[in-house]
């Protein structure tokens, strides 16, 4: 099965395949959430959700339901 | 005459973008707002080298010129319109050294529209502590154009970068990368049908509909007709072309940048596994939030005693020395009392402003929001919705007004409408005055029951705020995307400079502009006192001395009769008997009610009302907060300000939705009436249902 950003774990690394365009906004790619960056969860809120990442050296948090649109393949870890 | 240019500041947010302009223009600045919006605009002036003088705009902070809100939107319609008289001739991209490529991004698109450009590299004392090494020379032959590398924390090349923005003809103004290679066929079309205009700036215009829809084109209107691809297939492309510029962004920094991870320490992981932790996290807000709520009630109430008694004094010595007259009661008793009403509230606003500084500088505002969302999307809010809560407690304006990041349109207006609940700073006075006459004094661990009574009134405006998000979150079929992408920024120690500038900008703007409606009010209200219609008021002093003829009265006690006499039959001791049945069973007398009516326009009314009137009412030397202590209940004898009518009053205080400005800045951001008429009569109607219940089972 197709990994999603949702199914990575804290200390996990992943290279981003693809984005679902449609689902993700366009700020979010310009924040550098686009295929090839590297991608590592930092920390996550109570309930796994929110996720704080550090995506291609930025560090954001985005929802779950936003994450499941960004595919992913782990690297290490 | 000396020759002054257009400087734009343009930057991603958390670069250090408002320190830059700090450092340029110093307390040469002012912020207004720009035309029509309510987008807070900074201009300043700075000096150059050479006799030069530059005009500085810091644009809001945006992370390309692909807008998604009002604030960044205002940075493209600048750019796009050359004959704004704001337009820049030099364009200034502020970066921040750990975040070069993200940044960069923002500084290609901008190249595009071939604006001379500078990019300035801040944050540069990190780098060494960070391993990273630049290759400023390969950066600006590759970027085209001059790179000053400063670090406006230690004060470093802002001289540099003042002698770059004076030289700014020698910049370079070509693109650093050819972005239309991501659909050629495409690109030569609009080239053939618009041969006189810039491509990316077409580009743009045409993009700016899918994103936000509304730049001002007026001068290429005719780019309607060529809508040739469907929103989807844009979207696409700009995809295509923020890829394309990483690539081009990449392949710069590969050569020009080098990161040693070895020899980089990071504190944000350490911070972050304590202060985003799933128990310290939560348990640490709450630590700061008492703290600041300590600070406001116990610090800041020896000045704000000072203030009251100086007001007090100043008018008893204005009375002796100016001759006796309508004039002279005017300024002592009408304007006076009116301006402590509104200087008294200097201390606190600064105490919150100053708080509310720290937290959003030193990067801790992203964490709280990343805590919290989880919990705030039960209620229908948003993680971010916790930054206009938090910052609702010194003025629901600016709020309101931050709510403008929130990617979901119904979260965002669940938010506006639920913000007036949390506790201004305009209510403190009147909270602080009222717990001060009907709570006692004494202590529990340490803190004051005061502290607590006032603590647990804030509480209970979060709790309104969130308890009627759910409702509303119910009530409300909006259906609209959630987005929520929050940056987590790097932790720093928060600039003196830029936090005294902050609290001494928004404690200037807030006293100025609600001291003018306070003032208004007093010197009106004063007038309704003095004067009065018929034979009651005019012939006061016969009636009363005849009515206690035979009473043995000193003649202190018989003057103060006669005022009382004069006070209830001038015009607003008849309005407010006219009103006294509704307020009654509340448990306030009709001096009150003036007071509640008057702080429609702005709750801090309140204080300075009372203050005027009672200052009519009695000419003896005593504070606002003795002589409400003094007011008897006219039908139930003892104290009118006893414990049931004063948690009355700040129950009503609480709820009520009483501030003009309020309703105005909710109009403009939602663009309709419908919402702020709601808010005034449901919150209203339920701040005197509770207010009603209160005093009702405590009496």
């Amino acid at each position: 099965m197709q990994l999603t950003l949702a199914d990575i774990k804290r200390g996990q690394q992943g290279i981003i395949t693809d984005v679902s365009s449609i689902h993700i906004p366009l700020k979010l790619l310009e924040m550098g959430c686009l295929p090839g960056n590297l991608v590592e969860l930092v920390q996550v809120a109570p309930f796994a959700d929110p996720m704080y990442l550090n995506i291609n050296g930025t560090h954001l948090a985005i929802r779950k339901e936003t994450a499941i649109h960004i595919l992913i393949e782990i690297s290490n870890g | 005459m000396a020759k002054q240019i257009n400087v734009a500041l343009i930057g991603n947010p958390n670069t250090g973008k408002t320190s830059v302009f700090n450092a340029l223009t110093g307390l040469n600045q002012k912020v207004g707002n720009y035309p029509g919006i309510t987008v807070e605009k900074k201009e300043g002036i700075c000096k150059l080298p050479r006799g030069v003088k530059a005009h500085i705009i810091d644009l809001p902070g945006t992370y390309s010129l692909n807008a998604s809100s009002l604030d960044e939107n205002v940075v493209i319609e600048l750019l796009l319109n050359k004959n704004d008289k704001d337009f820049p001739d030099v364009a200034v991209v502020v970066s921040d050294v750990e975040n070069l490529k993200r940044n960069l991004l923002l500084y290609t698109q901008i190249k595009d529209l071939e604006i001379p450009t500078i990019l300035v590299i801040n944050m540069s004392d990190r780098m060494t502590y960070k391993g990273i090494k630049l290759d400023i020379p390969y950066l600006e032959q590759k970027l085209e154009t001059k790179i000053a590398l400063i670090s406006t924390r230690k004060n470093r090349g802002i001289d540099e970068l003042k002698e770059v923005i004076a030289n700014y003809k020698e910049l370079s103004v070509k693109p650093c990368l050819n972005a239309s290679e991501i659909d050629t066929d495409y690109f030569d079309k609009l080239r053939k049908a618009f041969p006189n205009q810039l491509l990316y700036k077409l580009w743009l215009v045409i993009t700016q509909d899918v994103n936000f829809g509304k730049v001002d084109r007026n001068q290429i209107d005719a780019i309607h007709s060529f809508k040739t691809k469907s929103e989807a297939d844009l979207k696409r492309l700009q995809q295509k072309e923020t890829i394309k510029r990483y690539q081009f962004i990449n392949n710069t920094l590969k050569k020009g940048q080098t990161i040693d991870l070895n020899s980089a320490k990071d504190l944000r992981i350490k911070l972050d596994r304590i202060l985003t932790h799933k128990v310290w996290g939560y348990l640490i807000f709450g630590i700061i939030l008492l703290t600041i709520f300590q600070a406001i009630y116990d610090w800041s109430s020896v000045p704000m005693d000072f203030i009251d008694s100086a007001f007090a004094s100043l008018s008893e010595w204005t009375k002796h020395l100016m001759p006796e007259g309508a004039f002279t009661n005017l300024i002592a008793e009408g304007i006076i009392p009116g301006l402590g009403g509104i200087v008294i509230f200097i201390p606190q606003i600064a105490f919150l402003f100053l708080f509310i500084s720290v937290l959003e500088e030193s990067g801790y505002m992203s964490r709280v929001v990343f805590l919290m969302d989880r919990i705030m999307r039960r209620f229908g809010l948003s993680g971010k919705s916790v930054v206009p809560l938090i910052s609702g407690t010194a003025c629901a304006i600016p709020a309101i007004m931050a709510t403008r990041n929130i990617e979901s349109w119904k979260e965002r207006l669940i938010t506006i409408l639920v913000t007036p609940f949390t506790t201004c700073s305009a209510r403190l006075p009147v909270y602080l005055i009222i717990i001060s006459l009907v709570i006692p004094e004494g202590r529990f661990f340490g803190l004051s029951y005061q502290a607590l009574t006032l603590m647990l009134l804030y509480l209970i405006g979060f709790g309104a705020a969130i308890v009627s998000a759910w409702i509303l979150n119910k009530v409300l079929k909006i259906r609209s995307k959630t987005f929520f992408v929050v940056e987590m920024p790097n932790y720093k120690v928060p600039l003196l400079k830029n936090v005294a500038l902050t609290v001494l900008e928004k404690t200037k703007s807030f006293v100025f502009g609600a001291g003018k409606i306070i003032l208004a009010i007093s010197i009106v209200l004063w007038f309704l006192a003095s004067y009065g219609p018929g034979e009651q008021f005019n012939n006061a002093e016969d009636i009363v001395t005849q009515q206690h003829a035979l009473d043995n009265l000193t003649q202190d006690e018989l003057d103060q009769k006669i005022a009382s006499h004069k006070l209830e039959h001038s015009f607003i001791g008849i309005a407010g008997h006219a009103i006294e049945p509704a307020i009654r069973p509340l448990g306030y007398d009709w001096k009150i009610g003036i007071a509640i009516v008057s702080s429609f326009a702005a709750r801090e009314v309140f204080v300075g009302t009372l203050a005027t009137i009672y200052s009519v009412g009695s000419d003896e030397e005593e504070t606002i907060k003795n002589r409400m202590a003094g007011e008897v209940n006219p039908i139930l004898g003892g104290p009118l300000f006893n414990f049931a009518s004063g948690i009355s009053l700040l129950l009503f205080y609480a709820f009520a939705m009483q501030c003009m400005s309020t309703l105005a800045i909710v109009k403009r951001e939602t663009n309709s009436w419908k919402w702020p008429m709601y808010q005034l009569v449901i919150m209203s109607a339920f701040a005197y249902l509770v207010a009603l219940i209160a005093y009702q089972f405590l009496k």
